[in-house]
């Protein structure tokens, strides 16, 4: 199913939950609504789920307005981070609810939903009440139960956060594995950018009930447009520092006291002569070497494959990933080589980026 | 271990029996004169007389058991009175118990216009004792039993139905702000959820929420049942004579009599109209104990 959203806005009096967000998804596609706690994301879903009525604009499926349509006709299945099992229903009673509901046949709901169950591992505690089951089994029951019914359209509410770490990896690919074989159309709503970056075909980063960006994680990741997602796209998060671009001997320079580096020329011409403007650098675009910008170390985290080192440059300092077989240590002067094909720059004012705003 | 005194094993295991017996006798001392009165309760309704707890007969020797006291239940009367006590409880389990789990679903789910006066208001009325409405209620009744044709037979003044409709009145509040809280703690998303699977709203209050407030639901019958099996005020202002009186008014009159109260049978009495509420109490208590958890981690 095709989701298209227009204008979509949700106020509750003086209070924006979302602000004119237009976006659309295509047929079969993964899309995931990034953004850190009240950005509004949540708020957004739950219109295209038709809890909220908007405020203002349309959601649309197959071309079709749905904003006066009873989410019970909506045919979307959905998946909460709370996961809301019904806890006086055994794992049976709660896949099998939608059928229920849409008066499926006993015999045919049973069958349909012992195959669901099967599909996610939970075939044998069709009998279990959910508290007598484990918080990844818990989590399979709230999939199945959106699953059975065949929606067109499936919602997941942060669906991994309240499992423990390794449960998520598996439960991640898990998920990416089934929307892919199903082919149903996805919206996944996360705080963690990993997720997103990782399962979506598309993510919808959003601050403040605004949009910020819809691109696929590449694009995010290389080209972000904005401050807001350069530092929440990419773990650990990108460096940024306050610099001035100035063109020396047909060189540009990115300067700032004891800070200085030699940007590509399609990157600097578009910030030379600005002022003052942020440049960002991701840690891992940043390598230490035998020769390069000279900084001391201020931190040394392990991080167990990589360490991750502060490491003050003037009155700069930035995050360097490094290999901990080198044994740095706090107080060691290294010196630092960037990666300047990869540089972003940012207009401290309006926070747009000076290289892809446009 | 760290012991910093000397004790002998022996001294030490009767410090420790003395720490655990300690607010055993506390508790036995403060619960006493309730347990000792309802041991005479029990004893005088099989005894001409007592002295202390001693049943004595007409000498003041020790005996004198008899049935004599029980003789009430012969009468046709008590039934009666046992029947409109029954159908005063039980009208206000089901009227309350009705009336406010519908209207505190819709007071913790709904947005109305007036819904917080509305509930500030309720609060307040509640805070009216009983007794300054008497006379309002009177001429409310006295109406309806006047005016309004075949409802006034049922539920007008003097009738069994006009007690339990003031009764359940006059709980209404409490019971609407009962199972508001009730409703506020379940997720939304549970119910989202429902609405979600395929559910209209009623179907999501009737099949999803109300099962998680079982609980919250057989406190409030309790609770009901019992204000309204010990009704005395409301019963004894609106009715007359023992057709529609109740249980608490039948054994007012006992006292009221000119001649000597005769305390042995106000206590058969007493006794007999305490049987339903502990029957009713057992039932209950299960539900009350059966609060259902899990299935919903973390969440709004």
């Amino acid at each position: 199913m095709e989701v298209e959203l227009e204008n979509l806005s949700k106020r509750w009096g003086s209070v924006v939950g979302a602000d004119s967000i237009n976006l659309d998804i295509r047929d079969g596609e993964f899309v995931a609504f990034l953004g850190p706690s009240g950005c509004g994301k949540t708020t957004t879903l739950l219109m295209v789920a038709g809890i909220y009525k908007p405020t203002e604009g349309f959601v649309r499926f197959d071309g079709r307005i749905v904003n006066q349509v009873a989410p019970k006709d909506r045919n979307v299945g959905m998946v909460f981070q709370s996961y809301a099992l019904y806890p006086h229903m055994t794992v049976f009673q709660n896949i099998s609810y939608p059928l229920k509901l849409k008066k499926i046949p006993k015999e045919e709901m049973q069958k349909h939903t012992q195959q669901v169950a099967d599909m996610m591992g939970i075939g044998h505690l069709m009998d279990r009440k959910p508290a007598q089951l484990s918080g990844g089994q818990q989590q399979r029951v709230a999939l199945g139960r959106a699953l059975v019914k065949e929606p067109a359209l499936l919602l997941f509410d942060e669906p991994l956060s309240n499992l423990d770490a390794r449960l998520r990896l598996s439960m991640r690919s898990e998920i990416k594995r089934l929307q892919m074989e199903m082919g149903i159309t996805s919206i996944y709503v996360t705080h963690d950018q990993v997720e997103a970056m990782t399962m979506a075909d598309r993510i919808a980063v959003m601050k403040e009930g605004h949009l910020q960006a819809y691109a696929t994680p590449d694009v995010l990741y290389d080209r972000p447009r904005t401050l807001f997602i350069a530092g929440f796209v990419g773990n650990p998060p990108m460096n940024f520092v306050d610099v001035e671009v100035v063109r020396e001997n047909g060189d540009y320079h990115a300067r700032r006291g004891g800070f200085d580096v030699v940007v590509p020329p399609e990157r600097g011409e578009k910030v030379v002569g600005k002022g003052q403007v942020i440049l960002g650098v991701r840690p891992e675009d940043i390598t230490i070497a035998d020769t390069g910008l000279p900084g001391e170390i201020y931190v040394v985290e392990p991080l167990g494959r990589d360490d991750l080192i502060d490491v003050r440059i003037g009155a700069a300092g930035v995050h360097v990933l490094a290999d901990p077989e080198l044994g740095l240590k706090i107080g060691d002067t290294v010196q630092l080589n960037f990666n300047a094909h990869k540089v972003q720059f940012f207009d401290p004012q309006t926070e747009m980026s000076l290289l892809w705003a446009n | 271990m760290a012991t910093t005194t000397f004790e002998t094993e022996r001294g030490y295991g009767v410090r420790r029996v003395l720490r655990q017996a300690i607010p055993y006798v506390l508790l036995i001392i403060s619960i006493l004169p309730i347990v000792v009165g309802y041991a005479w309760v029990i004893i005088a309704t099989f005894s001409h007389r007592t002295q202390g707890l001693l049943p004595v007969d007409g000498e003041g020797n020790f005996g004198g058991f008899t049935l004599q006291n029980w003789t009430f239940l012969r009468d046709p009367e008590i039934w009666r009175v046992t029947l409109n006590t029954f159908g005063i409880a039980a009208g206000m389990v089901v009227g309350v118990g009705f009336v406010s789990t519908l209207a505190g679903y819709a007071l913790s789910r709904m947005n109305f216009a007036g819904r917080k006066g509305f509930l500030g208001l309720t609060l307040a009325l509640h805070a009216f004792r009983p007794e300054m409405l008497l006379i309002a209620i009177f001429f409310v009744l006295l109406f309806i039993k006047n005016n309004i044709p075949l409802i006034g037979k049922w539920f007008g003044f003097n009738t069994v139905g006009g007690v339990a409709l003031v009764m359940i009145s006059l709980d209404l509040p409490l019971g609407m702000w009962l199972m508001k809280g009730f409703f506020d703690n379940v997720t939304w998303d549970m119910e989202r959820s429902a609405l979600i699977d395929g559910a209209s709203r009623f179907r999501v209050w009737w099949e999803i929420i109300l099962p998680q407030i079982k609980p919250g639901i057989a406190a409030l019958a309790i609770f009901n049942f019992i204000s309204g099996w010990n009704a005395f005020l409301i019963p004894y202002t609106f009715t007359i004579g023992a057709k529609v009186s109740n249980l608490p008014v039948y054994l007012n009159r006992f006292s009221e009599d000119t001649s000597m109260v005769a305390w042995n049978q106000v206590a058969a009495v007493g006794l007999f109209s305490l049987i339903p509420v502990m029957i009713f109490f057992v039932f209950t208590q299960e539900a009350l104990l059966n609060i259902y958890g899990g299935g919903a981690k973390g969440g709004v």
